[in-house]
């Protein structure tokens, strides 16, 4: 089925398809069309969801948490403050083993104030514990909400899932986007049936308990074998929905990498911008490639050794500023993932687009241009950098 | 199904149940928290009229009754707050300095 909408549109869309159990609804730029299409799904009889509206993201996770403690399946929508606001509650959700669904709509986190995107909301979550999916159109984000519930609920898995995509540039723009029939989704997803839940009266549970010192770590690593587990669930899923759809995903894509001496490595709506580059590129002979990361929680740290191996030089580029000064969140991982690698690439990270900076074809090229130069000279110049700012120096 | 009698403080994580969930009630009566007490009340019976004062007032139930009578205390649960000395009407509650059971 053929359709013309907006990224928050398809997600409301997938929820509505999928009817959960209970949604925690607070509104915020750019995700509160999400809550704002499904309220109307709720009025108009179509679910038969708890639509359950707060005063706060700390209470619409909240109202999650129990929810999916109660046996229930939850989703919820948020972007930028509205996510740092559950800060709190994300990392519950996740130590208490929930596998609740969150629309995260990318959108630079104060401050300055800026509605916006750039991805420094989810970043910032990017240790709570959550599995994070990231979208690079309208499609895609579908697709991945989707997905998220059979990834999170496997009972080797119960992780909450967080299905990203760009605010404003993915959320608002209306794309021409292949949707699934509403049975086949209910099919694909099926009942949410955990073995303990707080309404099961047969058994009285406990969530969420004082963890004291000698049970706190082993909780943790439970944790982290849960995230590890999650790789191979994310493949399975997305092996299954490839059945229904004729869409194939993986840990991330690859675009003409399998020559590739110069990539990207980069996350969300940029790589369509970074696609058409290379088009270009490709035609004037430059061996220009990018890896669109898809999953970035649990990091695919092993397969992008594989697909980077062969290349000379890549830009990781940051749609977040982490402020560490030793580079963003994506670097960190990728070069952290390449040190394995005996025969390196030259690696830079160059941060982006922060607040809506906007990124054209043409920078994407000068990236290229600069991987070019570093491939032949072998100088890599500063390894961190920023694009796209005003500056009285050159523009890297 | 793990139960909490069935886990302890030399439990592998493999072991542990997921985000350390609780599938019965009234686990905290299996854990000592008696440990904590620095000062610890002594019972005297033979003063004690079993008035069940004390009884309500302990913040932690660990003064245990049966057939109308009040026990000796649960020194596993008992804080040694005092209070049960406090509202005792009778030189039944002293307290001594120290958190060893008596």
């Amino acid at each position: 089925m053929s359709n013309r909408l907006s990224g928050n549109e398809a997600v409301a869309y997938a929820m509505m398809q999928i009817n959960p159990d209970v949604m925690g609804a607070f509104p915020i730029t750019p995700s509160t069309e999400i809550p704002e299409y499904f309220a109307q799904y709720v009025a108009n009889g179509e679910v038969d969801t708890e639509f359950v509206t707060v005063e706060s993201e700390h209470s619409s996770m909240s109202v999650c948490i129990a929810a999916q403690a109660a046996g229930a399946r939850a989703v919820n929508a948020t972007s930028s403050c509205g996510l740092a606001l559950m800060y709190e509650l994300l990392y519950v959700a996740a130590s208490c083993r929930l596998p609740i669904t969150l629309a995260c709509v990318n959108r630079a986190l104060s401050g300055p104030i800026n509605i916006n995107n750039d991805h420094s909301d989810s970043m910032g979550a990017r240790d709570a514990g959550w599995i994070q999916i990231y979208a690079e159109n309208n499609q895609e984000a579908y697709d991945n909400f989707l997905m998220a519930m059979p990834i999170g609920e496997t009972p080797g898995v119960r992780l909450p899932v967080m299905a990203c995509m760009d605010g404003f540039i993915t959320s608002h723009a209306v794309e021409n986007i292949e949707l699934l029939e509403t049975d086949v989704v209910r099919k694909f997803i099926g009942e949410y049936n955990p073995e303990n839940y707080l309404l099961k009266k047969e058994n009285p549970l406990a969530v969420g308990p004082y963890d004291v010192s000698p049970y706190y770590m082993e909780h943790k690593v439970q944790e982290a074998e849960a995230m590890k587990a999650a790789k191979a669930r994310i493949l399975e899923v997305a092996a299954e929905f490839e059945k229904i759809s004729g869409r194939s995903y993986g840990l991330f894509e690859e675009y003409m990498m399998e020559d590739a001496e110069l990539a990207l490595v980069l996350i969300g709506s940029t790589a369509g911008t970074a696609k058409a580059a290379i088009d270009k590129l490709r035609e004037d002979g430059v061996k220009a490639g990018l890896v669109k990361i898809r999953v970035f929680r649990p990091f695919p740290g092993e397969e992008l050794v594989r697909a980077l191996a062969g290349t000379k030089a890549v830009a990781v580029m940051d749609k977040s500023e982490g402020f560490s000064a030793n580079g963003g969140p994506l670097f960190a991982e990728t070069r952290s993932a390449l040190y394995d690698l005996k025969e390196r690439p030259y690696l830079i990270n160059i941060v982006y687009g922060l607040g809506g900076r906007d990124v054209k074809t043409e920078d994407i090229e000068r990236v290229f241009g600069r991987l070019a130069n570093i491939a032949a000279t072998g100088e890599t110049g500063p390894l961190y950098t920023h694009m796209g700012q005003r500056s009285k120096e050159e523009r890297a | 199904m793990i139960h909490a009698k069935d886990i302890n403080e030399h439990t592998p994580w493999q072991d542990l149940t997921p985000g350390g969930e609780i599938y019965e009630p009234g686990t905290a009566r299996l854990f000592n928290t008696g440990t904590w007490r620095t000062d610890t009340p002594i019972f005297h019976e033979e003063a004690c009229k079993h008035c069940m004062l004390c009884v309500p007032f302990c913040p932690d139930s660990a003064i245990p009754v049966k057939d109308g009578k009040r026990l000796d205390f649960d020194y596993m649960h008992c804080k040694g707050c005092g209070v049960c000395k406090e509202v005792c009407p009778f030189p039944a509650i002293t307290m001594v300095a120290g958190g060893a059971a008596r």
